[in-house]
């Protein structure tokens, strides 16, 4: 039987905000365990809750750049549950009335097709504390810094088909959080990181499988290999005269498998109930005018801009700009080189792109800036070395930190233009080469790259490769 | 309407509550008088009203500034914590 | 100082004109709360040294020309009141040892306003009950007859009040809590509306219904207090933004014009025949003092207690989840594992009534049951709130009995959880309503006090008092106090 998979997505990004959600506490990564964790964040007897107004923003922003309904009257709830990491015995959260509603992302897909999936909901919501088992024989011990850390919890509909379509929309979705400045997008330090929900069908099916909800994925590559194998168990077990039943399971990176996870085998009764400690919170018209006049140039926007303004093909535009400051890199070394955008982008997602990532290095700490490397295309568009001298100039400037043009003059790297000493190179390889010329003329056209090669070689590749061209074809007709 | 000891049991479990042999058949006759006299409910006529979670209608949650007002007050915070170590606090082991 | 003057506005002018220091006066309560815990059992925690401590302050601050009204007066707080540095028991097992490392909003604003502390007062465990006889720390007793019970949750505060072994005490009303102890201990109970106070550093029952109040001899008294209880606080998100009148300065107007609402359904069969003759006695006082009466019908009220045992079971059984033996509070012994940990540090840690609570309200909440008792009871609670507001419109203030009986033998509702509940008959409404509510004593049925309960519309406390306070020129039994502690 042919299976298709159905795959949903619940993102949790965590708010950018300076505080916690529902406390004055810091929410800065990597504190000591429990010392930003105050009153409110361990639930102390007595305390209350009094909402953060940034992460309402953040939260509205999120909304106006999905295309959502922004909620005029939103409630929070509380999903009651007992967890060591999890102080008052009940998240506050929404349930029936989320802030955001009803909102879409188009993904790109690797074949250049485009999908629209659809966004349910977005809603906010507090972050949960953290149990740690290394060095504790027997136990856990809980940290609380984390307790009450704004999350927008953002909610797909089952529209993704496959792992890879999973990963487009959540690298969308990530791309997203980061332009709005409403989250680090840091997956290693958790602040971006989804549970997906998947399950199978017969191809053809209208009614969706049973579904396993696989917990806390914070890589791109765990989610696909998660989702992968996750499909592939739940093939088997129904090719096999088996059931999927639906709980929640837990990724194993190690083993890349996912198993049954025994703390949540108990059928949960989250008893949600709004928040008596919270009023309903009322966004009102001016409050989003105020929000939508501040957004910045969303991500599609920014790619259909450079298809239009540079002329990139849909796939190079939308690589461009997948982060804020690759987009604005891009355009500074355009600005700079004043022209030939195409090469611009070629050098800014292959060379550059390849040495961060080797470096394993963000755009804003390259080693070669937006000017010195705008230093160097303009070198490659005036014709002083050619494309294939600057890739040894790239990797020198990488290495040294200097300029284009103090590594061309240090290593005489200029492109010889002189027609004379470009004729004299091919006057000398002409006279070491009779057998070759001989078979030229007779027909053997092919030998026409052999007598390029040469005369490079000649010229230690400084050649202008344009002008050896025509002085070559001409010199060897004769 | 009457609870057995099975639900008891249930509920006890969803709460948290560790319950002795001699409170279980205390709590199935009290919470079944309570949810006996509860059902009065029934006969109210709500069709059409709206339910009401505060006392208060019409009021706004109020926004709070983006602001850190706290310090670090662990210490202080932990001496009423039954179990503590290297400023975490200590339960048997979670199991994932 | 043998037996000191009766009322807070008394101590203050005798504070103010040095006939008296605030350490004579503080010491002078301290031995009669010595004296008096014996028999009434009405602290958890004495302060002794941090309140004369507090009063030598407010004794140098008066001579220092830094004295407000209240400088140097002694109150005590309901152990609800979280207190820096102080025992916070909320009358349960599960914090026995639990000190608070904050105040509350209303214990630094009453010590700011320069009342002395002088402890932590008895009540039913979290709040929950009628009688005090949920405390673990033993029930609280009757000053007026120590075989019966003080009402609850508030009766440390009621009874050291009655027997003016505080001058006044904070207390809280979820369901009536202020106004039933405060009857049937013949004192002067004030439960604002919901918002007034601030409820930061209350430790929370159900949060939609909890108020701060005062329990207090005389209405002027409770005027003088609830001033610097009242405001916004911006910890608490609950809490109302308008502003605080001085509840003093309106306390001697006229009550001619006034329009006094009978709430049929409060003269009910349940309402004791003589207990009634009081509250019509009460009404008479007010007919001379130029108030008119009218009838007036609230046909949702009684079904305000089946609604209550749904609403405040459900908001508590959320609330108490923090109890968890993990980061404070009681932690059983040697837990075999993190269900254990939970199940018996709770088990332990909460008493019967604490336990029913949490039970009836998880069931209510639980899948299933949420729309036929969680969702159905807050219906209910809104036709019971446009009950008040119809009635709001036809008069200016509510008059019934605060309690159907005089206070009741210890022991004698303790099986049947229903008769317990239905004590709270007349006072729940206001609660669920978000209202202010009074009550004040208006006489004696076998030498038992009984109160009128005044209940108005929002932010109605300078009015309430108001009227209180023009009975109490007229009456004299908030003056009355208990032979034994006279």
């Amino acid at each position: 039987m042919e299976w298709e998979t159905v795959i949903g997505l619940e993102i949790h990004a965590q708010l950018a905000t300076r505080s916690k959600i529902f406390s004055g506490s810091a929410t800065a990564y990597g504190a000591e365990p429990n010392t930003q964790a105050n009153l409110v964040d361990l639930g102390y007897p007595g305390v209350l809750p009094v909402l953060n107004g940034e992460a309402v923003r953040m939260a509205v922003r999120f909304g106006l750049a999905i295309g959502a309904r922004i909620a005029p009257h939103s409630v929070f709830a509380r999903k009651n549950y007992f967890y060591p990491d999890l102080p008052k015995g009940y998240q506050i959260s929404q349930y029936e009335l989320p802030v955001v509603a009803q909102g879409s992302l188009d993904v790109v897909l690797d074949d250049g097709t485009r999908k629209r999936v659809g966004i349910t909901r977005a809603h906010l919501e507090e972050d949960a504390g953290k149990s740690l088992h290394e060095g504790m024989p027997g136990m856990s011990g809980i940290d609380l810094n984390r307790a009450g850390t704004p999350l927008i919890e953002i909610v797909s509909e089952p529209d993704m088909r496959s792992a890879k379509e999973a990963v487009a929309y959540m690298k969308k979705v990530h791309t997203l959080v980061r332009y709005l400045d409403i989250c680090d997008g840091n997956m290693q330090e958790g602040s971006f990181r989804c549970d997906a929900n998947v399950s199978v069908r017969p191809k053809g099916s209208d009614k969706f499988g049973t579904r396993a909800e696989i917990k806390n994925l914070n890589s791109f590559r765990f989610v696909e290999k998660a989702i992968n194998y996750e499909v592939e168990r739940q093939i088997e077990l129904l090719e096999s005269g088996g059931k999927v039943v639906q709980e929640t399971r837990l990724y194993d990176p190690d083993k890349g498998e996912t198993r049954s996870m025994r703390s949540k085998e108990e059928a949960n009764d989250y008893r949600y109930f709004p928040d008596p400690d919270l009023l309903p919170l009322v966004i009102d018209d001016a409050f989003v005018a105020t929000i939508k006049a501040s957004l910045p140039e969303l991500p599609d926007e920014k790619a259909a801009r450079f298809v239009r303004d540079y002329g990139l093909s849909e796939y190079d535009a939308g690589v461009l700009t997948a982060s804020r400051e690759l987009g604005a890199f891009y355009e500074d070394v355009v600005r700079r080189v004043g022209r030939d955008p195409k090469l611009c982008a070629n050098w800014v997602m292959g060379d550059l792109a390849a040495f961060l990532n080797k470096d394993n290095l963000e755009i804003n700490d390259s080693k070669v800036d937006a000017e010195a490397l705008a230093g160097l295309v303009t070198r490659i568009v005036d014709a002083t070395i050619s494309g294939k001298i600057a890739k040894d100039v790239f990797e020198a400037m990488w290495a040294s930190g200097e300029s284009a043009d103090a590594i061309i003059e240090q290593k005489g790297l200029r492109q010889i233009t002189d027609t004379g000493a470009i004729e004299q190179a091919i006057d000398e390889v002409m006279a070491k080469n009779p057998g070759q010329l001989a078979d030229y003329r007779s027909g053997k056209d092919k030998l026409f790259g052999f007598f390029v090669g040469q005369v490079m070689k000649a010229t230690g590749g400084k050649a202008n490769p344009a002008q050896l061209n025509d002085l070559l074809r001409k010199k060897l007709s004769g | 309407m009457s609870l057995t000891r099975a639900d008891i049991e249930n509920i006890a479990r969803l709460a948290r509550l560790e319950l002795t042999e001699a409170e279980i058949p205390v709590y199935v006759d009290s919470l079944s008088k309570i949810f006996a006299f509860v059902g009065e409910l029934d006969r109210a006529p709500t069709a059409g009203i709206d339910p009401m979670a505060h006392p208060m209608p019409g009021l706004a949650q109020r926004l709070r500034a983006d602001e850190v007002t706290e310090t670090n007050r662990r210490d202080t915070f932990q001496q009423n914590a039954p179990k503590v170590e290297a400023g975490l606090y200590l339960v048997p082991k979670v199991i994932e | 100082m043998s037996a000191p003057a009766p009322t807070v506005a008394a101590l203050a002018r005798g504070l103010a004109e040095g006939a008296f220091s605030s350490v004579e006066l503080t010491r002078a309560y301290l031995e009669r709360i010595a004296a008096a815990q014996p028999s009434l059992n009405a602290f958890i925690t004495v302060t002794g040294e941090s309140a004369l401590k507090a009063a030598a302050e407010a004794d140098a601050a008066r001579a220092a020309g830094r004295a407000g009204r209240l400088t140097g007066v002694p109150i005590g707080h309901k152990d609800i009141f979280c207190t820096e540095g102080v025992l916070t028991t909320c009358g349960s097992k599960m914090l026995g040892n639990f000190v608070s490392p904050y105040d509350a909003t209303i214990v630094s604003a009453l010590r700011a306003a320069g009342t002395v502390m002088l402890g932590k007062l008895n009540m039913d465990e979290f709040a929950m009950g009628s009688s005090n006889e949920t405390s673990h720390f033993g029930p609280v007793r009757n000053p007026w007859d120590t075989q019966m019970v003080p009402g609850g949750s508030s009766g440390g505060s009621a009874a050291s009040v009655a027997a003016r072994i505080v001058p006044a005490a904070t207390a809280t009303d979820t369901g009536g809590s202020i106004r039933q102890p405060a009857a049937l201990c013949g004192v002067t109970g004030i439960k604002p509306t919901y918002g007034r106070c601030s409820r930061y550093g209350m430790i929370a029952f159900a949060s939609s219904l909890d108020q701060a109040g005062l329990i207090t001899v005389s209405a002027e008294d409770a005027a003088l207090l609830l001033g610097p209880m009242s405001g916004f606080d911006p910890r608490d998100s609950t809490s109302v933004d308008s502003p605080v009148p001085d509840y003093t300065a309106t306390l001697g107007d006229s009550l001619q014009g006034l329009t006094i609402g009978l709430v049929r359904e409060f003269f009910d069969k349940g309402l004791d025949a003589a207990c009634e003759q009081r509250i019509r006695d009460a009404i008479a006082v007010y007919e001379k003092l130029g108030a008119k009466v009218r009838e007036v019908s609230c046909p949702n009220l009684p079904l305000s207690v089946p609604t209550y045992y749904v609403v405040a079971p459900a908001e508590c059984s959320s609330n108490l989840a923090r109890f968890d033996g993990v980061r404070f509070g009681h932690r059983c012994d040697s837990p075999k594992n993190l269900l254990d940990l939970y199940c018996r540090s709770r088990g332990e840690g909460f008493g019967a009534e604490v336990k029913r609570r949490i039970m009836t309200g998880t069931y209510v909440l639980s899948a299933g049951y949420y729309d036929a008792y969680y969702l159905k009871a807050q219906r209910v609670r809104q036709l019971i709130s446009a009950d008040f507001a119809r009635a709001f419109k036809e008069c200016d203030l509510l008059f019934g009995p605060t309690t159907p009986t005089p206070a009741f033998r210890i022991g004698a509702k303790c099986d049947d959880p229903i008769t317990m509940y239905l004590n709270d008959i007349y006072t729940i409404g206001a609660n669920l309503a978000g209202l202010p509510g009074m009550s004040i004593p208006c006489g004696f049925v076998d030498g038992l006090p009984i109160g009128l309960q005044i209940v108005g519309p929002h932010f109605s406390e300078a009015r309430m008092l108001n009227v209180a306070h023009r009975y109490q020129q007229e009456t004299d039994w908030h003056l009355k106090t208990p032979s034994a502690f006279a």
